[in-house]
């Protein structure tokens, strides 16, 4: 009897206890968005929408400032947009590679490394790129422009740079979330394919794959908010110029701009930075929408 | 369960003796260091028995260029003089001497030497400090001195290859710092370029500047003067190298008095801001400044 007693008195306390944990989560979710948009949107009125979301000068503290972040906007976009497409097919076929492909020797090896990789600290990557890849980068655009006039030489700190070593960045999450969702794919699904005479590579890219579709989803857009999100690795290689995004123009994306700036803000200044977080915060919050939409069609799918 | 209690407990006290211990080596290490500066604590005692008389408050307003080191300076004079509240407004070097003329504030804060209208409106000049930037670019550059004209040619986007000022043909990369810097905007405000830099990259600190420019060939770039280090090498502008000397003479185009303007002499003022001056020119306050990268006048 006693003990009955308290055994109730411990489920209720760990179910409050849980209540209180998922309580905190909910609470840190939303007091960012409302203060996001508070600090956020003064900016939008003092500046103006248009001009601050479509302008393209960025002249925080001339005598008439301009506080134009379109091109900041457009370098996120292009950025992470190009690191996805040029990054998630690597990571894929890496995760097919390690679980379908390799033999165990090597993917026992392959994967704890990759995993390592994911552990390994933004600013590391970032010093690598400004050490290795930003010399590289400078020969190439040596070569590349060594006749032109107009060009504005960078000293290899530019937007491939940044594409790179975001790419770089994204490939562990890429790889490991889908190899652990192509795991759990079914072995009968496998062998049912393989009985009705389909190889293996068949096998692989039209049946288990998209059976592990959802997992790789999340793994893709896991690694999208990875590289819109970046700021400490890209802030060191990209070169921190606001310009248009083209390969070898120095550039500065929504994260490196809090970062660099935020220092020493003030006023409007100030404002129109917690305005771009804004921006970003916004970004993030979409694609993960597009993410739970996805999951729950593939599972409706599935 | 009972031996698993009992390691934890056991786990527990190593974990309390660890922090415990460690919390005794903390205070034994400042025991030695107030030691090594009793002599100093001692001589001060007696005027923080003084100062403990002193309450009131001090009220600077002026240049946004001074913030680090008038934040700087008012934590330590207020950790040493409780009593006083030392409030600092950063509105810019003319509105902070105009609020001194109109009464407003005890001192006037201008990252400039003082205009002479300023000072015939009865407006002293104390320089606490200055402030010099200095001009580097990397080892293997064969150019090392700049006219004011090719400077500033080359951060407009004027100039952009070395040839052009007798050094290898190199392109030149333009290192700068982000807006809102203080060594960007006194830079461009000695240049008189504000806003008109095109810059091949924006970094956010002093150390990211010295890497780029020692790891790009042909990368000129600005930083404190008390930054340089040898991985780069120093310019001189206009024949004038950047050293402390040549700063302190005024020969040195890039640098600039941080003053702190006060309605006549200082000796004139409250007793207050008499102990502001007498703590920037103690010991502990020189060290203040150039703890913040600032050269002490003379």
């Amino acid at each position: 009897m006693n003990n009955k007693a308290k055994n109730n008195v411990v489920e209720l306390v760990t179910e409050y206890l849980f209540t209180i944990c998922a309580v905190i989560a909910i609470f840190a979710v939303c007091s960012i968005t409302v203060y996001m948009i508070l600090k956020g949107t003064p900016a939008f009125h003092s500046v103006g929408v248009l001009d601050l979301l479509f302008g393209t000068t960025w002249k925080p503290t001339a005598a008439e400032p301009e506080f134009g972040i379109f091109f900041i906007i457009l370098t996120s976009i292009f950025g992470t947009t190009i690191s996805v497409l040029v990054g998630v097919p690597i990571g894929l076929l890496t995760a097919v590679f390690l679980t379908e492909v390799a033999n165990k020797k090597i993917a026992n090896v392959v994967q704890p490394m990759v995993e390592l990789l994911a552990a390994i600290p933004s600013v590391i990557y970032g010093l690598l790129g400004l050490m290795l890849l930003n010399p590289l980068m400078y020969q190439l655009e040596k070569k590349i422009y060594a006749d032109s006039t107009t060009h504005q030489f960078t000293g290899g700190s530019n937007m491939i740079s940044a594409v790179i070593v975001l790419i770089i960045m994204i490939l562990p999450t890429v790889v490991n979330i889908s190899a652990s969702s192509i795991k759990a794919v079914s072995k009968d699904l496998r062998a049912a394919s393989l009985a009705l005479g389909a190889s293996k590579i068949q096998t692989i890219f039209h049946v288990t794959i998209p059976a592990a579709k959802s997992g790789i989803m999340t793994g893709v857009v896991l690694g999208i908010g990875r590289a819109l999100g970046e700021a400490m690795a890209i802030n060191m290689v990209a070169g921190g110029s606001v310009n248009l995004p083209l390969p070898f123009n120095s550039v500065r994306f929504l994260t490196t701009q809090l970062v660099s700036e935020m220092g020493y803000a003030q006023g409007v200044h100030r404002e129109v930075l917690f305005a771009v977080g804004l921006v970003l915060y916004i970004f993030i919050m979409l694609v993960n929408l597009v993410l739970q939409k996805m999951r729950k069609e593939a599972s409706i799918d599935g | 369960m009972k031996n698993n209690l009992v390691k934890k407990l056991a786990v527990g006290m190593t974990a309390l003796m660890i922090c415990t211990s460690f919390a005794g080596c903390g205070s034994t290490d400042s025991a030695a260091s107030d030691d090594t500066s009793s002599e100093t604590t001692e001589t001060t005692e007696t005027e923080t028995e003084e100062s403990d008389d002193l309450s009131g408050n001090i009220s600077l307003a002026g240049s946004t260029s001074m913030e680090k080191l008038c934040e700087a300076l008012s934590e330590g004079f207020m950790a040493k003089y409780p009593g006083i509240n030392v409030s600092v407004e950063y509105t810019g070097s003319s509105a902070g001497i105009e609020s001194l003329s109109a009464g407003s504030v005890d001192i006037g804060n201008a990252s400039r030497n003082l205009k002479d209208e300023e000072k015939t409106g009865g407006a002293t000049e104390n320089i606490v400090a200055i402030d010099g930037i200095a001009l580097i670019t990397d080892t293997e550059n064969t150019v090392t001195n700049l006219t004011t004209e090719q400077l500033v040619s080359i951060y407009t986007g004027e100039t952009t290859n070395w040839s052009e000022l007798g050094g290898a043909d190199e392109a030149i990369v333009v290192i700068g710092r982000e807006a809102g810097s203080g060594t960007r905007g006194a830079f461009e405000e000695l240049l008189e370029i504000e806003d008109a830099c095109t810059y091949a990259q924006e970094l956010d600190s002093t150390g990211a500047v010295l890497a780029k420019v020692a790891s790009t060939p042909g990368a000129i770039g600005y930083v404190s003067l008390d930054a340089i280090d040898d991985t780069v090498t120093s310019m001189s502008l206009n024949d004038v190298a950047a050293t402390e000397d040549t700063i302190k003479a005024g020969d040195y185009q890039l640098s600039r008095p941080f003053v702190m303007a006060t309605m006549g002499e200082v000796t004139e003022q409250s007793e207050l801001v008499q102990t502001w001056f007498d703590y920037i020119n103690s010991e502990e306050g020189q060290q203040i400044v150039s703890g913040v990268g600032l050269i002490l006048p003379e």
